[in-house]
């Protein structure tokens, strides 16, 4: 380890800086969150202080499940986030496995066709996207959400997934195909479980933008039925603007799923952007 | 480009003809993405160089392009929203990513106690939706909530609070602040990782020649890392030219006061689904989507052909 230690001064500053950060990325949340348990005249007249027995309030709450469908904005957005997670893993880990395990004419070529996506964002093509939907009759449906999301979440996938079963056994492959497994069982059977923890990595980048994502809800599903949690509070809190309990509980209803997702991954998400970073 | 022949995969049996599997395996990932991403965008493309003419599609080659950069009811929105564009760009590279490197070099120090801790926490807003984030801070930076000037009157700048918001001079600045606290974490987290790959060899030598601290950052750290910043400055370059979700929360799609913030996403989406009394327009649309593939396509290929084959990289 290194030998030169930190005078206690400069650790202190370090420790001032981070901690500094550390509040100001911190506050705005814990601000909001407090705040939705409070009455009305508390928020105004004391926002810094924590909810005392006095100033409790869930009239906020009560307010934004009355009026919001909220339970149905989750499902939505539940629903399209875990079927494109599942597609675009599923259809991203088959073509990283032909991309890294067989050599064919055209391999480099469509390993650069597919990684196109990683640079150039989906929503340039949003025109054409809607057209094609209209055509389809997919315009408010979770499908055409779907959809979008699986091609959005394929480059990445399948640029990760191919760098990590590049890594796994030749030889193991090879007692497989000697003990006459088919192709297909090499890649469900042998390859799928050994790239697991990269799979658990690249969901959890891809769940993050679908989530949270504005645009393609407002322009490919916009209806009452179909709208994801990020519109649907979008739309909620651009109505109740003057009623600060309702927004700021619609607020940290919508912080709340991702804040316990966050605390329960954050390591393997971490690890996975300090991991993929060295590429 | 591609490998010439036909060559056997591993150790396996003789030739069995086409290798059906490998289409099969391929088949999916193609056709939903080619479908959905890579058709629309060629499909954008194109429908850029047409317009209605008569009621009827025509190919008008560039005209949309002319209107867009010289017609005097597209231009002055078009223009400014590519200047705001550029703004928002600037202040991301000179706060966020400076921030990132900074908070980076801080958590990488060894045996630093709470890192994790921290780390987390300053990551926290990055996972955020830009909807939370916009109206949190709307709300933050309300004079009517009070919030703000309470804060800036504990270090006597109370004089110095506006409604930054909702002024045409300030608001800009102010949502690209708000976006560089939201994403600040990204850089943060790649420069982070570049830092603890530098093998510790390197940094006992310089130690061993007496560079460490400041001059050991800016002499050996930097340079280590600077694939890492070009990554993070690429990244930061498309998802700015990319931007919508924010303006759209915090300003509208109006993207107020007076279209001050104004950038290519709410431009892109004002043109192409309309608002209020203006009419969607898909021609005007494609044409817009197409400069921000172009630009996004120049920065891209800045980036790989001129920046990251120059940069030297290290090897260990």
């Amino acid at each position: 380890m290194s030998k030169a230690r930190m005078s206690p001064l400069r650790s202190g500053f370090v420790h001032l800086a981070l901690a500094g950060y550390t509040v100001i990325a911190l506050f705005p949340v814990v601000l909001t969150i407090f705040n939705s348990f409070k009455d009305k005249n508390a928020i105004f007249r004391t926002p810094l202080a924590l909810p005392t027995a006095e100033t409790f309030s869930l009239v906020g709450y009560t307010t934004v499940l009355k009026q919001g469908d909220f339970f149905g904005y989750f499902q939505n957005s539940l629903i399209v986030t875990v079927v494109s997670i599942f597609f675009a893993l599923l259809f991203g880990a088959m073509a990283a496995f032909a991309l890294s395990e067989y050599r064919f004419r055209g391999n480099m070529l469509m390993g650069l066709y597919l990684a196109i996506g990683i640079m150039i964002p989906i929503r340039l093509g949003t025109v054409a996207i809607l057209q094609g939907m209209v055509a389809a009759g997919l315009v408010n449906t979770l499908t055409a959400l779907i959809l979008v999301y699986t091609a959005q979440g394929l480059p990445l996938a399948i640029f990760i997934l191919s760098e990590f079963m590049r890594t796994v056994s030749d030889d193991l492959k090879n007692a497989g195909r000697i003990d006459g497994l088919s192709e297909y069982a090499i890649f469900f059977r042998l390859v799928l479980p050994l790239v697991r923890p990269a799979m658990a990595t690249v969901a959890v980048f891809t769940m993050i933008p679908i989530w949270n994502d504005l645009w393609f809800p407002l322009i490919l599903a916009p209806g009452e039925a179909t709208k994801t949690v990020t519109l649907g509070s979008q739309v909620f809190i651009g109505q109740f603007v003057t009623n600060w309990n309702a927004v700021l509980a619609a607020l940290s209803l919508a912080i709340l799923p991702v804040l316990v997702l966050y605390i329960i991954f954050s390591r393997q998400l971490i690890r996975g952007i300090t991991a993929g970073a060295v590429k | 480009m591609s490998s010439a022949t036909f060559s056997e995969d591993g150790m396996t049996a003789p030739r069995r003809g086409t290798r059906w599997h490998i289409l099969v395996f391929l088949a999916p990932a193609f056709i939903v993405y080619s479908a959905v991403m890579i058709l629309p965008l060629i499909e954008t493309l194109r429908l850029s160089l047409y317009n209605t003419v008569d009621g009827q599609p025509a190919f008008v080659g560039l005209a949309n392009f002319q209107v867009l950069f010289g017609n005097e009811r597209w231009a002055a929105d078009f223009w400014r929203a590519l200047k705001n564009n550029f703004v928002f760009f600037a202040i991301h590279m000179l706060i966020q990513n400076p921030l990132g490197i900074a908070l980076a070099a801080m958590l990488s120090i060894p045996k630093l106690r709470l890192a994790t801790f921290y780390r987390t926490a300053i990551f926290l807003p990055t996972i955020l939706s830009f909807v939370i984030v916009g109206f949190i801070w709307k709300l933050i930076l309300s004079p009517i909530w009070g919030i703000t000037p309470f804060f800036m009157d504990l270090v006597g700048l109370k004089w110095m609070f506006g409604p930054w918001l909702g002024k045409p001079g300030s608001a800009l600045i102010t949502v690209s602040l708000i976006s560089v606290w939201q994403n600040v974490g990204i850089p943060m987290m790649l420069i982070y990782a570049a830092l603890l790959n530098i093998p510790d060899e390197v940094i006992e030598a310089a130690e061993c020649d007496g560079i460490t601290g400041w001059s050991q950052f800016w002499k050996i750290k930097l340079p280590l890392v600077l694939p890492a910043i070009g990554m993070v400055s690429i990244l930061t370059f498309v998802g700015n030219f990319n931007a919508f979700d924010l303006i759209y929360t915090v300003q509208g799609a109006l993207a107020g006061p007076d279209g001050s913030t104004d950038i290519l996403g709410t431009l892109l989406y004002r043109t192409f689904f309309g608002f209020q009394l203006q009419l969607g327009d898909r021609s005007m649309g494609a044409t817009i989507a197409t400069v921000m593939f172009l630009i996004i396509l120049a920065g891209v290929s800045l980036y790989l052909f001129g920046i990251q084959r120059r940069v030297r990289r290290y090897q260990f």
